[in-house]
């Protein structure tokens, strides 16, 4: 960058207006019919349209002005402190980690381990199950998720687009045998496991030779074929309507959360009535559950079929010149991913007692293919910083209800939703394209642990 | 046997449709080797345009002559689209390109659900029915085929011939399968890569939305949600065809038209679109190169 | 038992480790191998050469199984007298089973993976087992435990073979191009196999590198195990093969010693590249300059 930068001259200030204009332009033309027109059925059901040319004008002016500070200040300034870095000679890596970093997994675990009892002592039982419920289960379950979709795309490479097929095998397979034939949680949990894991190989053994994007689209496919079963096959799953009043958990057959039984948890505890208790121990569940992928992933890892699954995210014909069955390998990725799924479906289905095809369109395996995508393919902590940002944030909106007050009583936040879901993907990718923990942890050292830079690990063929 | 025909008719214009929109794909698949996941929302995008253009012309003019309101429809929705997936492109991809191959299929994925989320929020998520707008219908023996059925089939005829001429053809369609073969190489000689890959986006775009006014004709309604279905549908018509072939990808689409029509005339209409994604399946599994695509050699 | 038997292929001579048949490989109507037949040594190298596009790395392919060959046969003979016909198999099979390992011409490492990590990679099949197919060792049992510090050991013993030592702990993709390919054959080497392929090891080399491959691969072939390699480099073909084959139009030309080879006009001509009709004059040269 020359000086011209550095004090902002003319000659920055004229492009930045140009390209202002440029882009208030572009706008003007995008979002003329879209955002200028709005179409609405008038009382005689038929479609008419009226204008808004004020929020139009909004948009245009947000689009130019955010442009004209991009161009003009934010990229000069971003680009002088590449510069300064790299005048300064100082790597970008610090090799002196702070005390939260060192200690980070285990504040973070001691905190999840806090969060109920916490959340009830301020809010009180009823007032927790928002913070439990909402945000605790809802996150876990996608971290969950994402740490088994980790298994399948960020260790061995391979492209799944089609993963809430095995979310929904999981959910499926507890509603149905628990319905029909009454067996308990704790025995359908690994029951649900095995059944998705089987489909895992099922849907994974045809789709062996493909690569790349072929094999996200085949994925992809299975996935919605999955779906339409189970919405058409209405003899066993009840198509659209799903099967409501699958039973409740119970903490390990000793005590139940069913209201009307003699071992109700509460009473036994002498605790008020109250759902809250239900959502907190589910709350461990799924802790525990996360806690079980985690440790199986870190193990699975430093093992044989564990470096095999890297390296062949590295380079699979290199893979079959060192002996290695990618046959198998990608199997059994493919299967303990699915297992994990399935495990996490059974926990969805005695969560919410309903289940329905509505929870596992393919949005859903879009969501958590982001999350690991954004998390940093491989690292489990990135993306469990990722389930807490993308899903935390977006449940936040719903309680943003002090919006109303800047636009509106009929503004409702849940709408914009997916549309900043939608955003923050591509945000975030823009500016961390490798995900935010890029650096991988080698498996094995022999005098010291260095994190491998993200530029040296490829994303697989598959 | 009549009423077989009836379904081929049927098929080849639903097939059209997936075939324009197969297009789209298959040329952005050939050419930065990206399946472009919002392809599938600018086809929805393109509907909305020519809805809002229609329900405009049809409140100030009257008595517009139908040939007339479908051409400013068209033109409108072309231009929109090319609007917009020149921005999404110049935004959401260029800046990725040659980084990690994943990003940009996530900023993809991302981008399609900001599109169909965006004409959620600001058109409303209630489906949008429009009068009939072409009825005419002809009668052979007891096989009836309508005009917009003629219109569409006629529609996609033309266009794909003039983008095969265009591809083919042209400096540009030259300059367009240079950056596809070897993009280094073509800059270096000359070509302008990026107005080129621009470009590519903008004539599928156009022909996304040409898609999307032949949809709502068909269809007389349009969602916000139009976008995904219609889009994988179109992508697999894409990869049946041979992905990077442009009559591959019609040829694909036709195929697919009349699998969804006679499945559904013949077997269950409920699993028409299992039908549609176990054969994706099955090409992929089988013929991954597709029926007209160049067969790719494994290099060791 | 007499002399009929040792011309067919169950009788290998015992030091014979790798034999070739009327290996053919049609590419569409490309007949790129065309009844090419060798056999090599144990305990020997034998280069593998030929002008570019002769179909040397063709026929490597065919060995190590990434192509299957149109015609003829491919006899591995381990030291044990076990026989395997490598055509049969699948690629990983002949790594694992026949004990034949390789590397590639453009080289292919797990370059995200630290250069420990990829030689244990490359023990997969013995580390595989001794975890129990995974299931012990997610117990964590000691038998998995020990094994797995054995495959370091094994590990360490290449990389400072391979003089890597220094740099076990970064990732391979660090590594200069030098360095990157003698990883390559240590990697291979931790496969345990008995003929080791290499598709031109001292390609992109320089000087020092060079020398540095060739004292690498003699201590390989004094470990006893063959080598197999295709190379360009002629002084390095020269100086550490001791049995040269070579390969013009994927037809065999000439096969025996460096000596031998570096004399023979047939290869003098396919390298010099002369016309066809100026080979018998470049013979009846050879043959004065012999009659001297």
């Amino acid at each position: 960058m020359t000086n011209s930068s550095e004090t902002g001259t003319p000659g920055l200030m004229a492009k930045a207006v140009r390209e202002g204009i440029f882009a208030g332009v572009i706008a003007f033309g995008m979002f003329l019919l879209y955002v200028g027109i709005e179409t609405y059925q008038n009382i005689d059901n038929r479609l008419v349209w009226r204008t808004r040319w004020g929020l139009l004008a909004i948009f245009v002016i947000v689009a130019a002005v955010a442009r004209f500070l991009t161009v003009g200040f934010i990229k000069p300034h971003l680009d002088r402190r590449k510069l300064a870095k790299a005048k300064s000679g100082i790597l970008e890596i610090s090799e002196e980690k702070g005390f939260l970093r060192t200690h980070f997994l285990k504040i973070a675990l001691i905190a999840l381990l806090l969060y109920p009892p916490v959340s009830v002592m301020l809010f009180g039982p009823q007032g927790s199950l928002k913070y439990v419920d909402n945000f605790g289960i809802q996150i876990l379950i996608y971290v969950m998720l994402a740490w088994g979709l980790n298994i399948v795309v960020g260790l061995a490479g391979l492209l799944d687009l089609g993963y809430v097929a095995f979310y929904a095998v999981g959910a499926y397979s507890y509603a149905l045998l628990a319905q029909h034939l009454g067996l308990s949680f704790w025995l359908l949990l690994p029951l649900a496991g095995i059944l998705a894991a089987c489909w895992g190989v099922i849907l994974g053994f045809p789709v062996l030779r493909l690569r790349g994007d072929y094999l996200a689209i085949v994925t992809l496919a299975f996935g919605e074929i999955i779906r339409l079963v189970l919405i058409n096959w209405t003899d066993v799953t009840r198509g659209t309507f799903g099967i409501s009043g699958i039973p409740k958990a119970s903490v390990f057959g000793i005590w139940s959360f069913d209201v009307g039984s003699a071992n109700y948890f509460p009473k036994a505890f002498g605790l008020a009535t109250s759902s809250a208790w239900y959502k907190i121990f589910l709350f461990y569940v799924i802790l525990a559950l996360c806690l079980l992928t985690a440790y199986v992933t870190i193990r699975l890892r430093r093992m044989p079929i564990g470096r095999a699954w890297e390296a062949l995210r590295e380079d699979e014909i290199a893979c079959r010149s060192l002996g290695i069955n990618t046959v198998t390998t990608k199997l059994t990725a493919f299967a303990i991913g699915a297992m994990f799924g399935g495990f996490a479906g059974s926990f969805f289905a005695t969560r919410q007692g309903f289940v329905s095809p509505e929870s596992f369109v393919f949005l859903e395996s879009a969501v958590i293919l982001a999350i690991v995508v954004l998390g940093g393919m491989g690292s489990l902590t990135g993306i469990a910083i990722a389930a807490v940002l993308m899903v935390g944030g977006t449940e936040l909106l719903r309680e943003m209800e002090f919006l109303k007050l800047v636009f509106g009583p009929d503004f409702t936040p849940e709408l914009y939703r997916m549309l900043l879901f939608g955003l923050a993907m591509i945000v975030v990718m823009l500016f961390k394209p490798r995900g935010f923990v890029g650096s991988r942890e080698p498996t094995a050292f022999l005098k010291e642990r260095k994190a491998v830079s993200g530029s040296f690990t490829k994303e697989g063929h598959g | 046997m009549e009423y077989f025909i009836q379904q081929l008719i049927n098929g080849l214009t639903l097939g059209s449709i997936y075939g324009l929109v197969a297009i789209g794909y298959t040329m952005v698949y050939g050419i930065i080797g990206m399946i472009n996941f919002a392809h599938g929302d600018i086809f929805m995008l393109g509907g909305f345009a020519a809805l809002i253009i229609f329900l405009i012309l049809t409140s100030f003019f009257a008595g517009i002559p139908v040939a007339l309101l479908l051409l400013v429809m068209l033109i409108v929705g072309m231009l929109m689209t090319g609007l917009w997936n020149w921005t999404i492109e110049r935004v959401a991809y260029r800046p990725l390109r040659g980084s990690f191959r994943l990003a940009p299929l996530i900023t993809a994925i991302g981008m399609s659900i900001v599109l169909s989320n965006f004409i959620q929020v600001t058109q409303g998520p209630r489906n949008k029915p429009i009068p009939q707008l072409v009825s005419d219908v002809y009668h052979l023996g007891a096989i009836t085929i309508s005009l917009k059925q003629i219109i569409i089939v006629i529609l996609t005829a033309v266009l794909l011939f003039a983008f095969w001429y265009i591809v083919n053809k042209t400096p540009l369609g030259r300059a367009q399968r240079a950056t596809e073969q070897d993009r280094k190489m073509a800059a270096l000689l000359g070509v302008d890569v990026d107005r080129t890959i621009s470009i590519t986006f903008v004539m599928g775009a156009a022909l996304a939305a040409v898609a999307g006014c032949m949809y709502l004709m068909y269809y007389g309604v349009a969602s916000f949600n139009d976008g995904f279905i219609p889009g994988v549908k179109a992508f697999t018509a894409a990869v049946l065809g041979g992905i990077g072939s442009l009559p591959g990808a019609v040829l694909g689409g036709l195929l697919i038209g009349l699998i969804e029509s006679l499945w559904s005339a013949y077997f269950t209409i409920a699993y028409k679109d299992v039908a549609t994604f176990a054969i994706l399946a099955f090409v992929l599994i089988f013929k991954p190169t597709g029926i007209l695509g160049r067969p790719e050699v494994e290099k060791v | 038992m007499t002399l009929q038997d040792t011309n067919t292929t169950n009788a290998m001579t015992s030091d014979t480790i790798l034999k070739v048949e009327h290996l053919s490989m049609k590419f569409g109507g490309l007949m790129a191998i065309n009844d090419f037949s060798f056999e090599a040594r144990r305990g020997e190298i034998t280069a593998l050469i030929g002008p570019n596009g002769a179909g040397k790395t063709t026929v490597f392919n065919c060995i190590t199984g990434f192509y299957k060959p149109t015609m003829g046969m491919i006899t591995l003979r381990q030291g044990d007298g076990k026989e395997h016909l490598l055509e049969r198999l699948r690629d990983f099979e002949i790594t694992k089973l026949a004990k034949v390992a390789r590397t590639f011409q453009n080289i292919r490492l797990f370059s995200g993976l630290t250069v420990l990590e990829n030689l244990l990679v490359a023990q997969h099949n013995v580390l595989m087992k001794a975890s129990g197919y995974t299931i012990l060792g997610l117990l964590g049992l000691p038998a998995y435990r020990n094994a797995a510090r054995a495959a370091t050991e094994k590990a360490q013993y290449w990389l400072e073979k391979a003089d890597l030592i220094e740099r076990a702990d970064d990732p391979a993709g660090d590594l200069p191009y030098g360095a990157q390919r003698r990883l390559e054959i240590a990697r291979a080497m931790c496969t345990g196999p008995e003929l080791l392929c290499l598709d031109e090891p001292a390609a992109g080399l320089n000087p020092r590198e060079s020398a540095a491959l060739n004292t690498l691969l003699h201590s390989i072939r004094d470990e006893g195990v063959s080598i197999l390699l295709i190379e360009h480099d002629m002084s390095v073909v020269m100086e550490i093969s001791d049995h040269v084959v070579v390969l013009e139009y994927g037809q065999k030309i000439s096969d025996g010693t460096p000596d031998h080879v570096k004399n023979d006009p047939k290869v003098i001509a396919a390298y010099l590249g002369v016309e066809d009709d100026e080979v018998h004059e470049v013979i009846a040269e050879e043959l004065e300059g012999g009659a001297h």
